[in-house]
C-alpha cells in the first residue's frame, strides 16, 4: 500500500465511521436509554420516549442523521508514535469530515469567528476539533469521534475555585449547571466533570469524561463514590426527558481528575444529549479496524 | 382524549381552550426561523421575506438535499434551543403575528409577555428526534434568506400532523419550564444539601 491509497483508505473508513455515529448511537447509550425509557411513569414522559425511540428506529431504516445538529466535529486521537500515518492524520481527518458532511449528509456547523460566514464544507480554522495524545513505542491509532452539538454545547463552564469552597464548592459548581442550562441541554444528560489546576486542563477533563463508556467508574475510590453521589442527585431534580420532568435526569456523570496546584480548584462541567454521538474505533498499523462503541457496523 | 391539530391559518380563538402541558399537533405551514432570522428582523429592521402572519415558525437548523432547480428534499429537521431567541420573540411575535412557536426548551418572561398580550404559543418539539419531524414535512414550498446557509434558511415547509409539540408557554401567561424550574431549584437544593455530607475530602 502507498502513502496515498493509505490515506485514501482511512479517509474513507473514518468519514464512513463519522456517518454512521450520526445515524446510530452507541450500544451503551441505547441501552441506557432503554432502561431509563421504561422506568419513566407520565404519559408525558413516555411520549417523548416513544418519539425518541421511534425517531432511531427511522434515522436506521431511512438510513439519514437521527439529530438534524449533526455537531461540530471533534477528534481524540491516541496515536502510537509508530503509527505509520501519524503525519497525514491531520489532513486525513479534515478530509474525512468533507467527505462525510457530502455523504451522510452532515449539516454544514462551521462559521469563521470574525468574518461569520458559514464555511458549506463542516471545516473551518481548528475545526474539526483534534485533540492529540502520543504513545511512544506503540503503532495503532486510537480514535474517539465526537458530533459536538449545539444544544449539548451550551451548557459547558469551566471555573477556578478557592480550595476552601472544596468538593461541596464542586457540588454546587455542577449542579447549577443542570438546572439552568442542562434542562435545555436535551436530558437525560451524560455529564462530564473535568477537576484539575486550572480551566483549560479542567475543561479537557470535562469533554475527556464524555468520551468514557456509560457504566464506567473512575478508578480513584473518592472521585468514583462522587460520580454517585451527583448522579443520584441530578436524577433527585427531576429533569427528565426534555427537562419536561420524569424520574430521571441523567444517563450518568463521569469524573476526570489530575493533581492541582495547592491554591486552586479547577473545575468544569461538559454535557453530552441523549442523543450522544461518540464513536470508538481503532486502527492496527495495516489499516485494518476495530470497532467497539457499535456492534454490527460495516463500513 | 382526541388528537389535539391545530391548522394553519391559526386563530386567536383557537388557542384559548391550549394550556401549559398539553399535547398538541399542526397541520398546514411551517417556517424554520432562528438566530440572524431574528436579529434581522427586530435589531436590522428588515421584513421577513415570508409572510407568517397566523402562521408557524420552528427554531430549527435542518438538514436539506437539494434536488436541482429549487426543489429540495427534507431529511432532517429538529428544533434549536429556544432560549437563544428570547431576547427577540416578544418584538418578534408582535411584529410578525406568527401564533405557533416550535423550539427546544423553555422560554423566559419576554416571550410569556408576547404569547398573552398577541395570543400565541410556544411548544417543544422532542429535540433530537429530527426524523420523526423531517417525515411529517410532505414538501419544502420555498427557501428564502438562502445567504444564512442551510441552518439559518427560512425553510417553508407543509407539514401534515406534526408533533408531538408540548406546549410549554400558553395565552394565560402560564409557562410551563419556568414553572419546572422552581421546583427543580427546590429539589436541586436538597440534593446539594445530601451530597455535601459526604464530600468533605479536604481535611
Amino acid at each position: 500500500m502507498t502513502k496515498e491509497e493509505a490515506a485514501a483508505r482511512l479517509t474513507s473508513t473514518i468519514a464512513k465511521f463519522v456517518a454512521h455515529t450520526g445515524k446510530r448511537l452507541p450500544d451503551d447509550v441505547r441501552q441506557k436509554l432503554k432502561e431509563l425509557g421504561e422506568q419513566e411513569e407520565t404519559p408525558l414522559a413516555k411520549i417523548i420516549y416513544e418519539a425518541m425511540f421511534k425517531n432511531q428506529d427511522l434515522a436506521v431504516e431511512l438510513n439519514r442523521p437521527s439529530c438534524q445538529d449533526t455537531g461540530a466535529l471533534q477528534f481524540f486521537v491516541t496515536c502510537g508514535a509508530n503509527f505509520p500515518y501519524l503525519g497525514q492524520l491531520q489532513d486525513i481527518l479534515r478530509e474525512a469530515v468533507i467527505v462525510a458532511t457530502k455523504e451522510a449528509p452532515l449539516r454544514h456547523n462551521s462559521v469563521e469567528t470574525f468574518d461569520e460566514y458559514n464555511t458549506g464544507k463542516n471545516v473551518g480554522k481548528g475545526v474539526p476539533s483534534i485533540f492529540w495524545d502520543i504513545v511512544p513505542d506503540n503503532d495503532e491509532l486510537e480514535l474517539h469521534t465526537y458530533m459536538a452539538g449545539g444544544g449539548c454545547s451550551l451548557p459547558g463552564k469551566a471555573m477556578v475555585l478557592m480550595p476552601g469552597e472544596g468538593y461541596e464548592g464542586v457540588t454546587r459548581f455542577v449542579m447549577d449547571v443542570m438546572t439552568s442550562y442542562g434542562l435545555n441541554a436535551c436530558p437525560p444528560l451524560l455529564v462530564g466533570v473535568g477537576i484539575g489546576t486550572s480551566v483549560e486542563t479542567a475543561a479537557m477533563l470535562s469533554k475527556k469524561a464524555l468520551m468514557r463508556p456509560i457504566g464506567s467508574h473512575n478508578e480513584n475510590e473518592r472521585a468514583a463514590s462522587m460520580e454517585k453521589l451527583l448522579e443520584d442527585g441530578i436524577n433527585k431534580i427531576g429533569l427528565g426527558p426534555q427537562g419536561l420532568t420524569g424520574k430521571n435526569s441523567v444517563l450518568g456523570v463521569h469524573i476526570e481528575n489530575t493533581a492541582r496546584h495547592p491554591s486552586v480548584i479547577g473545575v468544569a462541567v461538559n454535557v453530552g444529549c441523549w442523543s450522544h454521538r461518540r464513536g470508538h474505533i481503532i486502527f492496527d498499523k495495516d489499516l485494518n479496524y476495530t470497532i467497539d462503541s457499535h456492534t454490527g457496523v460495516e463500513l | 382524549m382526541a388528537k389535539k391539530i391545530l391548522t394553519t391559518p391559526i386563530k386567536a380563538e383557537d388557542l384559548e381552550d391550549i394550556h401549559a402541558g398539553d399535547i398538541i399537533y399542526l397541520t398546514g405551514h411551517i417556517t424554520t426561523c432562528r438566530d440572524v432570522a431574528h436579529r434581522r428582523l427586530i435589531e436590522e429592521g428588515r421584513k421577513l421575506p415570508v409572510d407568517i402572519d397566523g402562521g408557524a415558525i420552528m427554531h430549527a437548523g435542518p438538514i436539506i438535499r437539494a434536488l436541482g432547480d429549487e426543489k429540495y428534499e427534507m431529511v432532517s429537521v429538529g428544533p434549536t434551543t429556544s432560549m437563544r431567541m428570547e431576547k427577540f420573540e416578544k418584538e418578534f411575535i408582535k411584529e410578525t403575528g406568527v401564533k405557533l412557536i416550535v423550539g427546544k426548551g423553555g422560554m423566559g418572561a419576554g416571550t410569556m409577555e408576547g404569547c398573552r398580550d398577541h395570543k400565541a404559543i410556544h411548544t417543544v418539539f422532542p429535540a433530537g428526534c429530527a426524523v420523526v419531524a423531517a417525515t411529517c414535512v410532505e414538501k419544502i414550498e420555498s427557501a428564502n434568506w438562502k445567504d444564512l446557509g442551510m441552518p439559518e434558511t427560512l425553510w417553508t415547509c407543509k407539514v401534515k400532523d406534526f408533533g408531538p409539540l408540548i406546549v410549554s408557554i400558553d395565552t394565560h401567561g402560564r409557562n410551563l419550564f419556568e414553572e419546572n424550574k422552581i421546583k427543580f431549584n427546590e429539589k436541586k437544593e436538597e440534593a446539594i444539601a445530601e451530597i455535601c455530607k459526604h464530600v468533605s475530602f479536604i481535611k
